[in-house]
């Protein structure tokens, strides 16, 4: 899209300097983007154990399309935990098992007869470690998830696509001279935005993420944060995190999980719009935790 | 910094001492290395200089050497043929798909493998093995003969290169198992997970993840295998009976020798120069088999590099 390119250099010319300047950035996201109606999940009654330990209880909610979800509370209450059962990651963790339903598009992805790694290609994940593959350049990286699903992907339309992904991670610019050096030569914050631009490749309806920018300095933070302001367009996101600037700041609708007491199971709180979340919550509990006054 | 000598904090110590039986060890590999290669070298000697007349046979020492170097690294080829795609399967079977109770199982009776004496090895190649598999002789001789490896006679004991070779195969296939699955079990469990969450089954992580992080460790474990059928004595001498000729045919009765194996079957009746010339052919084996690691260290280093 040559019209794209020029855009960005109408922008750039008036564009305002924040430290951000250093990083690719879309100046005008709701300009640039379309929206793309994304996949609503519907959450009834999960339970989720490890062995014998019940380590979620009874969750129910549901995850708005074309939102940023972000799932707030202290340590150990399961937020991951809940997070990997929407895409059945919580699977390889051997001990793990997850009872109840999660409905994505009228199909109940626990149902028998679900293949996960079906279910893994439309919810994609970013995790809190960047991870790209180290022995894969940048652009296989980027390719890995395409040639595992359409193995008969043309060249040409490939490099488009990883093309659109990088531009889509607000990578492109940085690395659009270095497509075949290892993903590893990378810095923290753009190996992340690597990863991310490796899971929107495949064009997934949902992608989760476990605190995606906790390793990353605060520049690489916020520049994640505008990445999901920018994707929740196209897709539905769910976002683990700590920072509670970054889920005010990034997020639709937070839910916010607590536990009573250790060795009690977690259970979500409440959900609502992130603004009612930070400034009335319904339950005390939450006033607690978002006012820092929780333990 | 001499001043500070004196003061030296006793952690600085154990290090220091470490170090330097570090040191020392890897010194004593070193020399006696070099006291093999010296040894080799000056009891080689007479039958490098000795005029061909003097020589078994009245060979020239290239002459004699030739097959059974051939011999050597024909049979050692084929075995890594063999056994790395073997070992390779066996160990992402046993990693990644066996159940449970039987993965441990499994895992303890290819270790024990290792375990078998050679001559046992050599027993199993003439009794067993040999025999079972001369269908697959006349199967390979009949149809597939216009491959120059598969043609001519099939021997009727199996007591053949291509035997040697699946004999030798068996007998590397412990440890080039046991170091793929120790590496494959290492992982990193944040790579595993990135495959699974781009929608990757079980083979396409093991292909994306696995094999390209065990594939140096692969490469050493191939290598060491490698080395242990080139130096392999008994299994080789028992199979086959040799013919001193060069061939690549895989299924007939007529077959080079290697080196290790003619060393012990010919040492115990030689004197004279013929003992400096089993000596000689030891040397060849020696030079073989350090070019071989090399090669290795080499190959593995620039995968590293590639990863990197
Ligand atoms: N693989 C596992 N096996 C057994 N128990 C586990 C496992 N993973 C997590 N747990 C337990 O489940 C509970 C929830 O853990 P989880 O990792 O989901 O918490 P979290 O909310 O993501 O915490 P954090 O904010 O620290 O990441 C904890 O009590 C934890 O000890
Ligand atoms: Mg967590």
């Amino acid at each position: 899209m040559p019209s794209e390119t020029e855009f960005e250099k109408v922008v750039d010319g008036v564009g305002e300097h924040s430290p951000l300047d250093l990083i690719e950035r879309p100046t005008k996201p709701a300009e640039r983007q379309v929206t793309e109606v994304a996949s609503t999940i519907e959450v009834t009654n999960l339970d989720i154990y490890y062995g014998a330990f019940h380590a979620v209880a009874d969750v129910n909610m549901t995850i708005p399309p074309n939102a940023a979800t972000a799932l707030i509370g202290s340590s150990g209450c399961g937020k991951s935990t809940f997070l990997r059962a929407i895409n059945r990651m919580h699977e390889l963790t051997a001990t793990a098992r997850a009872e109840g339903s999660i409905v994505m598009d009228g199909q109940d992805i626990y149902a028998p007869g679900v293949d996960p790694v079906e279910v893994r290609s439309k919810i994609g994940m970013v995790f809190q470690q960047p991870n790209p593959f180290p022995t894969m350049s940048v652009y296989d990286n980027v390719a890995a998830g395409l040639k595992l699903n359409n193995r008969k992907i043309k060249k040409a339309e490939l490099d488009e696509i990883v093309e659109k992904s990088l531009r889509g991670a607000h990578l492109w610019n940085e690395v659009k001279d270095r497509l075949n050096r290892s993903g590893m030569d990378l810095s923290g914050g753009q190996q992340q935005r690597l990863c991310i631009a490796r899971a929107i490749a495949v064009e997934p309806a949902v992608l989760l993420m476990d605190e995606p920018a906790s390793a990353l300095d605060p520049i690489s933070t916020l520049a994640i944060e505008e990445l999901i302001s920018e994707l929740k367009h196209r897709f539905t996101i769910v976002i683990v995190t700590h920072n509670m600037q970054q889920a005010t700041r990034a997020s639709d609708y937070t839910a916010f999980f607590n536990i009573e007491q250790s060795g009690q199971p977690g259970r979500m709180v409440e959900m609502d719009r992130t603004e009612k979340i930070f400034s009335n919550p319904t339950h005390q509990a939450t006033e607690d935790y978002v006012s820092g006054r929780f333990g | 910094m001499s001043s500070t000598e004196a003061s030296t904090p006793p952690s600085q110590r154990g290090d220091r001492v470490f170090g330097a039986l570090a040191k020392g060890a890897g010194i004593t590999i070193l020399v006696v290395l070099a006291g093999v290669a010296l040894f080799l070298l000056v009891e080689a000697f007479p039958a490098l200089t000795a005029p061909a007349s003097e020589l078994p046979d009245g060979k020239s020492l290239i002459a004699y050497v030739a097959p059974l170097a051939f011999g050597t690294l024909l049979s050692a080829t084929l075995a890594i043929l063999i056994a790395v795609p073997l070992a390779l399967a066996v160990a992402i079977f046993i990693s990644f798909y066996a159940p449970k109770r039987i993965a441990g199982t499994l895992g303890s009776i290819v270790d024990l493998l290792a375990a078998i004496p050679s001559v046992v090895y050599g027993l199993w190649g003439i009794v067993v093995l040999g025999p079972a598999i001369v269908p697959l002789h006349e199967w390979l001789a009949d149809h597939l003969s216009f491959i120059p490896f598969f043609a001519g006679q099939a021997s009727a004991t199996g007591r053949t290169m291509l035997t040697v070779g699946l004999v030798l195969a068996v007998m590397i296939l412990p440890i080039i198992t046991a170091i793929s699955r120790e590496v494959f079990l290492q992982t990193p469990r944040k790579l595993t997970e990135a495959a699974y969450g781009l929608g990757a089954t079980k083979w396409e992580m093991i292909r994306m993840t696995v094999i390209p992080f065990g594939r140096p460790a692969l490469i050493s474990a191939s290598m060491l295998g490698l080395g242990r059928a080139l130096g392999e004595t008994m299994a080789v001498t028992m199979i086959l009976s040799a013919a001193g000729v060069v061939s690549f045919k895989l299924l007939t009765a007529t077959n080079p020798s290697s080196i290790a194996a003619n060393i012990a079957l010919q040492f115990p009746e030689s004197s004279g120069i013929d003992v400096n010339v089993l000596i000689a052919s030891g040397l060849v084996l020696f030079a073989i088999t350090l070019v071989v690691n090399m090669t290795a260290r080499w190959v593995i280093a620039r995968s590293n590099l590639v990863n990197a």
